[in-house]
């Protein structure tokens, strides 16, 4: 008995309560996306916020049991659930249904599974279990390629069930290996080679190919003092041309057409209101009809009246936008900012590594799935259809959601029980 | 060093969730351009559909006009409950049907409007109109559709339907709802009769209830009514051709050669073109497509037939302009080709004029060879060819270029048709003679029929036959109408030719044609066909000088020409000319006369759409007989 009232005693209550105020803003949002007078009560089953309810419900009780489990659990078995996680990844590359083109949703009795949901975590888990113990240093060789196979084998699968989204998200992982030692030039390379890429759709290829060449001719000119200056920028450059040169064949090859038109969207090379960029515009209207204030709880008519596309999963940020105004989507970002400074304050303060190692896991996913979300309903970012955390109608990912961030809590209310 | 990453993790995502912020506060606050677009979602664009344009003919009686229907629209999200037995007794409809439609406009939107149900008939809703206040979400468009009072020349009519989606591909200019032409006038004047569509701009609030016009009706267009067609059928002559032909199968044109006009054209068996309209059209559509006698197959345009003897009026034309023979050649009175030879009637030996007047089949077969093996083209082929030129001068093997769509070419065998079927330079006039008495590989339509008798009474010139004189009160300019097509024949030609013809009405083959002292010229064909019984064909004109009327008449395993084809262009010219049947025995012959005996006709089992009493055409009593229509079988 003593051991559970410290369990709740050492609980992190304000990550708790930013939990639960992101769970009723998703539910109220839910209700306003698809309120209509037909259907009115809050427990009707037959619409989405009757049926988020439960969804909520059960994180709940998720919660609690995951609280009472033992920490040591989490670390102990950390390898055999991500075993577990990708065994179902492949099984739903041959049961699942094709949903929208996607391979991603088992089906057990009337229930359905997304296991690419539940990966983040058991990758998070795994991720910190390796790079956790002692011995390990990420400068090695080894380290590196068996940290980045932890990550790219169930992101590999998800690609195959045609799921980009939820694939991109194992991204964010860069974050915790970067935490961990990993050189700070990894991840500015990544960035610049983002940037180049987008860049390269955008000017013509030769132009680009000119303009690097002059960059580097300028820092040899600069940096002309060492030899082995010169050498590092000229393998810059090299490389940054066969990225360039490699994106047009991305581009034409490896993009399907719905991505390749997304992506012109974004750029502004496509500019047809009622095909491709038809969500990203109709979300624009939706947020930014929205004003300082907002039109009020039930007062929105773009995402009421179904302009806006999937309003209570992808979009459900329109929702907040149309009827809470810039003065709720900045509340919004300003949760989810401190959401993730306390995490990463909650990592700093382990005395265990895995733990911190699975703090970094949390706050990279949380974070790229808010950045990818938002940035796609305001159009800064192609249309990548991943939830909003806490937020987005949908039981997989609110309960994985709720699973990622309590095994946090968890491991985070034991921490004055490792000595180690 | 590792927890001064913890800062540059935490710098990132700031950084990011700064520049979202900023870039909300562009989109939310400064941005005004989202706000508008935002009301544009609410805006709504009501079509104004215009009357489509109405068809008269030469007399001014109306053959084609609009009858006000509803479309019953609905907008789901605002439907409340309702008195759902009372609703679909209303309509008319089951309570299951009631639970599809609705399920159909929600599947489509909650929100956007969809017709419920669609064309419902004046009577009907009159009767829902006191009711509709009772039923929110529910609301009517006006919509037309097109009647046809005379129920009378279904073919040259046409139809419209809704375009579908190919054809809005093609034709940007239509949208979803919008009718079009699809065949006969409907199809070939669309450009005239559909008008111009108008369009609102209404400010809808949340409840999709109109609140006013958008910038006071700034961007508002007026419909404008299609154009109105006067046509130059007459559509008491096309009715009693068509009441002629009732249970007979064929194809009929008459045209007034003077100016190309085409008075009657009809093919037989025909249908109501009122069964072609509204919500029973898919059903009657299906039936005429599968019976028997191929209804919807517009023979007077589309048929091939062998001319049989009305076709030796042209060889004979070609060949005396051709100096090949005159009006005195006289040809032994039998035409022997190896074992076979062709034989007559017995007549006396008889000169050309002659040979007319009692359809004298050795003479033309001679004529024929004369023309084709002469010694001043060199070969066969080279007298074909010349052959098939004088021919082709008379529309025949050619679109003539009606008015009307679908119109085809009709058969006139090339040089390189019969190289392939007997080999090069290996046939000559005697292993094709049957064409020079309008058989073997000739197809001819009845129009074509028409127009070469017209390019007869006209001695030597045919005006493209039209079906629209006037558009709107102005003269019909869409095509080239008014410009002579002249035969290769010369004028001073004809006049022999011609006093045959008179001489068939007069004393030979055709004497059952005559009426009053009208001086009729006529040529009978009895063409034999491998589909059964021949033929029966007349093609006629009258009076003599300043012919009125031309007309080819066409009944299908008849037999003689003189047995029905002849009787019925006499009493279609009688009626036009002198506004009186002086035979009404024959009258009675022709009408009883049932050729369709093998198969029940369709049609009878159609459901006939009621014509409302006051909307029956001002057509004056006298001007109009009681018409029975084709399709019923007495």
């Amino acid at each position: 008995m003593r051991k559970r009232i410290s369990i709740f005693q050492n609980i992190d209550w304000l990550s708790v309560s930013l939990y639960l105020i992101l769970m009723v803003i998703g539910w109220v949002c839910i209700y306003a996306a698809v309120y209509n007078e037909d259907h009115s009560s809050i427990l009707d089953m037959s619409q989405n916020y009757g049926k988020q309810l439960l969804w909520i419900s059960g994180s709940i009780v998720i919660a609690i049991m995951i609280m009472i489990i033992d920490a040591r659990f989490f670390e102990a078995f950390a390898y055999g659930i991500y075993g577990l996680v990708i065994l179902f990844l492949i099984a739903a590359l041959f049961l699942a249904k094709d949903v929208k083109g996607a391979h991603a949703w088992i089906e057990i009795g009337a229930f359905k599974l997304q296991p690419a949901e539940f990966a983040k975590f058991a990758t998070a888990l795994a991720l910190a279990k390796y790079l956790g113990q002692i011995e390990i240093k990420i400068r090695q060789l080894k380290t590196k390629i068996i940290s980045t196979l932890l990550i790219l084998i169930p992101a590999v699968i998800i690609l195959l069930q045609n799921d980009t989204g939820s694939a991109l998200v194992f991204g964010a992982f860069i974050f915790v290996l970067y935490r961990e030692g990993l050189s700070q030039n990894v991840l500015i390379i990544s960035f610049l080679a983002v940037l180049l890429f987008v860049v390269a759709l955008m000017v013509e290829q030769i132009i680009l190919l000119g303009i690097i060449t002059g960059i580097a001719a300028l820092a040899i000119l600069l940096m002309r003092k060492t030899r082995k200056n010169i050498l590092t920028v000229l393998a810059f450059m090299v490389v940054a041309g066969l990225v360039v040169m490699s994106v047009s064949y991305v581009y034409e090859k490896v993009l399907q057409p719905h991505q390749k038109q997304r992506i012109d969207v974004l750029l502004g090379k496509q500019t047809d209101l009622k095909g491709a960029g038809y969500n990203v515009n109709q979300s624009l209207i939706a947020i930014g009809s929205g004003g300082l204030t907002g039109k009020g709880f039930l007062q929105g008519t773009q995402t009421r009246f179904e302009f806006v596309p999937e309003q209570s999963t992808d979009f459900i940020f329109c929702t907040i936008g149309e009827e809470w105004g810039f003065v709720g989507t900045s509340i919004l970002l300003f949760i989810y900012l401190g959401l993730l400074y306390r995490i990463l304050f909650i990592a700093e303060r382990q005395k265990s590594a895995f733990t911190r190692i699975y703090a970094y896991g949390v706050a990279s996913v949380i974070f790229l799935h808010v950045m990818v979300n938002i940035g796609m309903t305001i159009g800064l970012l192609p249309v990548i259809g991943i939830p909003l955390p806490f937020i987005s109608y949908g039981g997989s990912s609110l309960w994985s959601f709720t699973i990622l961030l309590f095994i946090l809590l968890r491991l985070d209310s034991f921490r004055t029980f490792v000595f180690r | 060093m590792n927890r001064n990453k913890r800062i540059v993790i935490a710098g990132i995502f700031t950084v990011v969730i700064l520049i979202y912020l900023a870039r909300m506060f562009y989109v939310q606050v400064i941005n005004e351009s989202y706000k508008l677009s935002a009301s544009n979602n609410v805006l709504r664009y009501v079509i104004d559909y215009p009357a489509r344009g109405l068809i008269y003919d030469r007399t001014g009686t109306l053959m084609v006009y609009n009858e006000a229907v509803y479309d019953l629209m609905v907008i789901p999200r605002q439907v409340k409950s309702l008195d759902t037995a009372e609703f679909c007794r209303l309509l008319d409809i089951t309570k299951e049907e009631f639970i599809n439609k609705m399920q159909t406009a929600r599947r489509y939107s909650r929100f956007k409007s969809s017709v419920f149900e669609k064309q419902i008939p004046p009577e009907q809703y009159a009767v829902l109109q006191e009711k509709l206040y009772k039923f929110n979400g529910f609301y009517v468009q006006p919509r037309t559709l097109r009647k046809y009072p005379t129920r009378s020349a279904a073919h040259a009519l046409g139809y419209i339907g809704e375009v579908n989606e190919k054809l809005i591909e093609e034709n940007p200019y239509y949208q979803m709802g919008d009718y079009i032409g699809i065949s006969g006038i409907e199809q070939s004047y669309e450009k005239e009769l559909r008008g111009k569509r108008g369009l609102r701009i209404v400010m809808v609030d949340v409840h999709n209830q109109e609140k006013g016009s958008y910038e006071s009706g700034k961007y508002d267009s007026v419909s404008v009514a299609g154009e109105n067609l006067f046509l130059s059928l007459d559509a008491r002559l096309q009715a009693y051709a068509e009441q002629l032909m009732q249970n007979k199968a064929g194809g009929i044109a008459a045209i007034e050669p003077g100016t190309g006009e085409i008075l009657a054209i009809l093919s037989s068996p025909s249908y109501d073109p009122n069964l072609m309209v509204g919500k029973a059209r898919n059903k009657n559509y299906a039936l005429l497509s599968t019976d028997p006698y191929k209804s919807l197959f517009n023979r007077a345009m589309m048929a091939y037939y062998p001319p049989g003897s009305t076709f030796k009026l042209a060889g004979a034309l070609s060949a005396l302009n051709e100096q090949i023979i005159s009006s005195s050649t006289v040809f032994p009175h039998s035409f022997i080709v190896g074992s076979k030879s062709v034989k007559c009637h017995p007549h006396p030996a008889v000169a050309l004029e002659g040979a007319i007047q009692y359809s004298c089949n050795p003479y033309f077969c001679n004529v024929f060879r004369a023309f084709v093996d002469n010694r001043k083209y060199g070969t066969s082929e080279n007298g074909y060819r010349v052959w098939r030129d004088y021919i082709m001068s008379f529309g025949v093997g050619r679109k003539i270029g009606v008015d009307l769509p679908h119109e085809l070419p009709g058969l006139l065998p090339s040089i390189a048709f019969y190289d392939k079927i007997y080999g090069k330079g290996r046939w000559k006039a005697s292993t094709i003679y049957s064409l020079g008495i309008g058989q073997g590989e000739l197809g001819i339509t009845p129009l074509q029929m028409v127009n070469i008798t017209s390019v007869i009474a006209n001695r030597g010139f045919y005006y493209t036959p039209h079906i629209v004189k006037t558009i709107s009160g102005k003269k019909n300019t869409t095509r080239n109408l008014s410009e002579k097509h002249y035969s290769k024949v010369a004028p001073e030609t004809f006049n022999v030719v011609i006093d045959g013809m008179q001489r068939v009405v007069e004393a030979g083959t055709a004497r059952i044609a005559q009426f009053g002292n009208i001086r009729i010229c006529g040529k009978t064909g009895t063409a034999q066909n491998p589909h059964g019984k021949d033929h029966s064909l007349f093609v006629a004109f009258a009076p003599r000088e300043n012919p009125k009327i031309a007309v080819a008449v066409m009944v299908e395993n008849s037999g003689f020409g003189a047995t029905w084809a002849a009787p019925i262009a006499s009493l279609m010219m009688e009626l036009y000319l002198t506004d009186t049947i002086s035979r009404p025995e024959l009258e009675k012959r022709i009408i009883d006369g049932n050729l369709l005996k093998d198969y029940p006709l369709p049609g009878a089992e159609l459901k006939k759409p009621a014509l409302r009493k006051d909307s029956v055409p001002v057509a004056k009593k006298d001007t109009f007989k009681v018409v029975k229509n084709p399709d019923q079988t007495p």
